[in-house]
């Protein structure tokens, strides 16, 4: 059954027509696919505009992004309550047993480790400056090669774009290093 | 009308990127130490698929369904330095967050409110990106 189906979690072969056609719903409605530049309207909104020039544009142009953000908002609270028997993520028992190793006791039993992403992680130091190192790093290096996973890795490459393939490069490189050499420390 | 439209799309790539587990930390993790091939599945048939698309769309000229207006898919700029310097510096804070920014948007949803955090500082951090815009190799 259909319902069955969308309530397991979805199979990669699946997963990834479903990204195409938002990256086609978009394209055919006269927009592009880049989730990242809601960071930069952010700014904009902001007022940081009157300080910085990369934050001097039509902000409100924009306006239909971030209605896809809040819309990716809405949606993770859909698939969340409504549409998943078990959020447990079942990745390979190898990991399961190098994230314990590692002190992450919830690996292969929750959707995102406890020790990052419970509300006591808003009264944890360690928990706090590994979310707020992450998420700047992700903020700086999206602008800085001009989009992220979506609008380089998806949009990009699709359109068999060279420089999408360098930015897909540099994020593979430096998520390898963290991962591998920085991440058994961090954690 | 076109509120509701791109809201819509919004609420498909989110549940998308939910039910992929794309937005989740351990996928991410595992994805970096080459455990699993479910994230790399995910990428190559969205490109796959992607790529047929974006071909069709430009072969046959075909214009937006709202408007009628050009489809244009803009040729990113050329370069190399910009690219890889802030793809790399976009890596470390993947691996780190276990977070891109579109299941940045799905995980505050699902609940995982700590992401609020992980949002903020990619906002400051594209902030300081506009700061030192002129000041960094492109």
């Amino acid at each position: 059954m259909i319902i069955d189906f969308i309530l397991q979690p979805w199979p990669w072969y699946f997963s990834g027509p479903m990204i195409a056609l938002v990256l086609f719903l978009l394209l055919w409605t006269g927009k592009s696919f880049g989730v990242s530049s809601n960071l930069r309207t952010f700014c904009a909104a902001l007022g940081a505009g009157k300080k910085v020039s990369f934050f001097q544009f039509d902000w409100k142009a924009q306006r239909w992004n971030l209605i896809v953000a809040l819309g990716a908002v809405v949606g993770g609270y859909i698939a969340a309550n409504f549409l998943s028997v078990s959020t447990a993520v079942a990745i390979s028992e190898s990991t399961v047993a190098q994230l314990n190793n590692l002190g992450i006791q919830d690996a292969g039993e929750a959707y995102m480790p406890a020790s990052l992403f419970n509300l006591t992680s808003f009264s944890t130091p360690k928990s706090l400056f590994i979310l707020s190192l992450g998420g700047f790093f992700v903020g700086f290096g999206a602008r800085y090669a001009g989009g992220c996973t979506s609008g380089h890795a998806i949009s990009g490459l699709s359109n068999f774009q060279l420089p999408s393939l360098i930015a897909v490069i540099g994020f593979f490189i430096g998520g390898l290093f963290v991962n591998h050499f920085l991440l058994p420390y961090l954690l | 009308m076109r509120t509701i439209i791109y809201f819509t799309i919004g609420i498909l790539f989110g549940i998308t990127m939910f039910k992929s587990e794309a937005a989740s930390w351990f996928r991410i993790y595992e994805m970096f130490q080459f455990k699993a091939f479910h994230m790399y599945g995910i990428i190559g048939s969205a490109l796959f698929c992607g790529a047929i698309i974006t071909f069709l769309l430009k072969k046959f000229k075909v214009t937006s369904v709202l408007d009628g207006t050009e489809i244009v898919i803009a040729d990113k700029a050329k370069g190399w330095k910009r690219y890889l310097f802030g793809g790399l510096f976009f890596g470390f804070g993947w691996a780190i967050s276990g977070a891109c920014p579109g299941p940045m948007f799905t995980t505050l949803g699902a609940g995982f409110y700590p992401i609020i955090i992980v949002i903020a500082a990619a906002t400051l951090g594209t902030f300081c990106y506009g700061i030192l815009e002129k000041h960094l190799p492109h």
